[in-house]
């Protein structure tokens, strides 16, 4: 697989702290990687310097397996910050194709794109409306427009659904997906971790400017699984002992274990089936990204969720 | 290159475009027109007859004081005091002094006008003159025939000397007019569209699109665009400004009856101190008739040079503030140091307008912070090649560095938010090295 994007110790200083500090990755074409971290981790200014706004104080990007210039490559990048903003007195489609120019598009390409863009988001009737007559997600749409129209190869998004209902977030995400499809390769940067797990391929946790996880959706969560399962049995039994699992928590006909080192879910089963009560449910709990965040962010215990059980 | 082109386009159209651009280029020069030609009007309609009572006449005032057929009659009518005077018909009364003493009085129920007042005096003065002129021999007939051969004796006409030795016709009024004029329309200007700019800049950080705007061209870029879109605006707007006062004002003179004009001269030349109460019919006459004295081309050229650039001197200076600041409170603050020089220039050109060949407005001709105001008011009058090709390059050249110094000031600021930022601190980021 080519890589669209490769950063490698990546630095940049302010003079108070160290804002992205020997953050390395890499973006397979046609893939989409979500960027994660708390307020203040450093993404925006990671992007920023992705989008080429910012030099890097050390470190190199790669753009398509050359380093990044970003005077040449930005046409290739479309970036929709999480501070995001449009010119509020001027009409929808002149903003749209003044934007879409601005990218390198000539007058007749922006004119076809933002044509096409427009019909597929229901906006033709907008084009000669002001943009302070729209509401926040017509905002929204109109400016995840003007971040895709000139087909760039690495789109960067920040936070594209806040503020939108879940049908125009559908829509955007079904784009997100197509746009992939297609080999455009997505940053996506967010808090909220449920859209992660829907939406991402691949993922990297910042925390004060450091990258602290790297990898697949799932392959984090196996890497932070704690070997919990939930199992609906028809009795609650009133003790529970084995050598192989404890139980942590309970809730009606849902039991919590945690299965010890060295001991497999078959053990916890057949527990069960010899105190002849019936299951009706099993199910690995892995951890959701959710939990992971917290955290590596907060390291703060995991299940706190679950009613503790006082043996 | 094209991006810039494709800013500037949007920031001239989007403001072209503007109704207040419509309404401020064609309402301001009728505006100006109708004010220039209502002050005339009035001043040449309402003018009130001040009827004053003279009381204690010691005898020779009678004879020797004059009644003004347009503003001022004196009445020797007996027994008119400062209780009955309203009475009688009189605006107000005077009293003259016995023997020597200088201490005249006039009572009246308004408050007397300056002019008004300045006007009786010197009617005083005169009569008393006379008096002790006839006193000392002089025949009434005499005085008479010398005070008729002296009015309108001198017109003085000031020839300029060229390098050359060649005496050019000048006009000191005319000069006047245009020296202050194009100063205080310089002043304006730079002021306006500096305060543009920095709106514009303001707008573009608070509404969030810097960032996005950003990610397509370089700030510096943006904010070139900015200002050249914004001064495109200004040189339309003056562009439409000189087609429109030129059209207009030939259609309004044509419409002015010729008596009105040669009354307002009249008008005008009574006025003590004339040349600020320069009524614009006065002008308009002068206009006519010695219109070819100044250098229009000169002065035209320079004009659009020191409005062009002493607009991209301090519009870059505004952009950086605008690039700091969140909302309009704030940025008056910043906005105080830019605003100084240009006030402080202006305060110059009104004191030393008067001798524009001094140090002071030689200096302020040069240093770029004041030069466009001052130069301005200075070329009317004449000055040497030297001094204005020397003008003109520092303030190019000053205008290089704030942009220079305003673009690394704008690239930090235009993304920085929640911040308060002063001017110590902007140029910490102007002049790091990066």
């Amino acid at each position: 697989m080519s890589h669209i994007l490769e950063v490698k110790n990546l630095k940049k200083y302010y003079a108070t702290q160290k804002a992205v500090d020997e953050v390395s990755f890499s973006l397979e074409q046609g893939s989409i990687f979500g960027l994660l971290g708390p307020n203040g981790a450093g993404k925006t200014t990671l992007i920023r310097m992705i989008t080429g706004i910012f030099f890097p104080d050390e470190g190199e990007i790669l753009f398509n397996g050359k380093k990044f210039d970003p005077i040449n490559d930005v046409v290739h990048i479309g970036y929709m910050p999480e501070e995001r903003g449009l010119y509020k007195k001027m009409k929808i489609g002149e903003q749209a194709m003044y934007l879409a120019q601005l990218k390198g598009l000539s007058q007749k390409d922006a004119m076809a794109q933002v044509k096409d863009w427009f019909v597929k988001f229901e906006m033709q009737s907008w084009w000669n409306k002001k943009v302070q007559d729209l509401s926040k997600g017509m905002g929204q749409k109109l400016q995840f427009v003007t971040t895709v129209l000139h087909e760039p190869k690495l789109i960067i998004l920040d936070e594209p659904f806040s503020g939108l209902d879940p049908v125009n977030s559908n829509l955007i995400k079904d784009e997100i997906y197509k746009l992939a499809k297609k080999g455009c390769s997505i940053i996506f940067s967010t808090h909220r971790m449920e859209q992660v797990e829907e939406i991402c391929d691949h993922i990297i946790l910042m925390n004060k400017g450091k990258k602290i996880l790297d990898g697949t959706v799932n392959g984090v969560k196996q890497q932070f699984k704690e070997n919990l399962f939930s199992i609906g049995l028809q009795q609650m039994p009133e003790v529970i002992s084995s050598n192989a699992f404890k139980a942590i928590g309970k809730a009606d006909h849902t039991l919590v274990v945690k299965i010890n080192e060295g001991h497999t879910a078959n053990e916890v089963l057949q527990h069960f089936i010899q105190q002849n009560n019936n299951i009706t449910s099993f199910n690995e709990m892995l951890p959701s990204l959710n939990d992971i965040f917290i955290k590596l962010v907060e390291g703060t215990p995991l299940s706190r969720q679950f009613e503790k059980i006082t043996e | 290159m094209n991006k810039i082109w494709l800013i500037i386009k949007r920031e001239y159209i989007t403001r072209v475009r503007n109704k207040s651009f419509l309404l401020s280029t064609f309402l301001l020069p009728i505006v100006m027109i109708l004010f220039i030609f209502g002050s005339v009007f009035i001043a040449v309609s309402t003018k009130t007859k001040a009827k004053v009572a003279v009381a204690n006449d010691p005898g020779y005032f009678k004879n020797s004081i004059k009644s003004d057929s347009s503003s001022i009659s004196f009445d020797f009518t007996p027994g008119v005091d400062s209780l009955n005077y309203a009475g009688k018909g009189f605006d107000a009364v005077l009293y003259i002094p016995n023997g020597t003493s200088n201490n005249y009085a006039i009572y009246s129920q308004k408050q007397l006008g300056l002019e008004t007042e300045a006007r009786i005096t010197d009617k005083l003065n005169k009569a008393i003159e006379n008096n002790l002129l006839q006193q000392k021999g002089i025949h009434k007939e005499t005085l008479d025939s010398i005070s008729k051969q002296t009015k309108d004796a001198v017109e003085l006409n000031n020839r300029v000397l060229d390098e050359n030795g060649k005496a050019k016709e000048a006009n000191a009024g005319l000069a006047y007019g245009i020296a202050f004029g194009s100063g205080i329309l310089i002043y304006i200007t730079m002021i306006v569209f500096g305060a543009m700019v920095m709106r514009g800049v303001m707008e573009e950080k608070t509404n969030r699109i810097a960032e996005v705007i950003i990610s397509s061209v370089k700030p510096f870029q943006l904010m070139i665009g900015k200002i050249v879109g914004i001064a495109g605006v200004g040189l339309t707007q003056f562009l439409l400004w000189i087609i429109l006062i030129f059209t207009l004002s030939s259609i309004a003179g044509a419409f002015i009856p010729h008596e009105l004009l040669e009354q307002a001269n009249q008008v005008n030349s009574q006025v003590p101190g004339g040349m600020q109460n320069n009524t614009a019919a006065l002008k308009f006459l002068e206009f006519k008739g010695i219109l070819g004295t100044a250098n229009w081309g000169l002065i035209l050229g320079c004009f659009f040079f020191y409005f062009l650039c002493g607009y991209l001197f301090y519009s870059s200076l505004f952009a950086a503030v605008g690039s700091v600041v969140e909302d309009a409170q704030e940025s008056q603050q910043l906005m105080f140091p830019i605003m100084m020089p240009i006030i402080f220039a202006f305060i110059i050109l009104s004191s030393g307008i008067n001798d524009p060949n001094s140090k002071l407005m030689f200096w302020g001709s040069m240093i770029p912070f004041t030069s466009p105001i001052i130069m301005m008011g200075r070329i009317p009058f004449g000055v040497p090649w030297w001094q204005l090709g020397l003008s003109m390059i520092l303030l190019v050249a000053g205008f290089l560095f704030t942009t220079w110094m305003a673009g690394k000031i704008y690239r930090t600021g235009i993304l920085l938010y929640g911040k308060k930022v002063n001017w110590k601190e902007m140029l910490k980021w102007a002049f790091k090295k990066s």
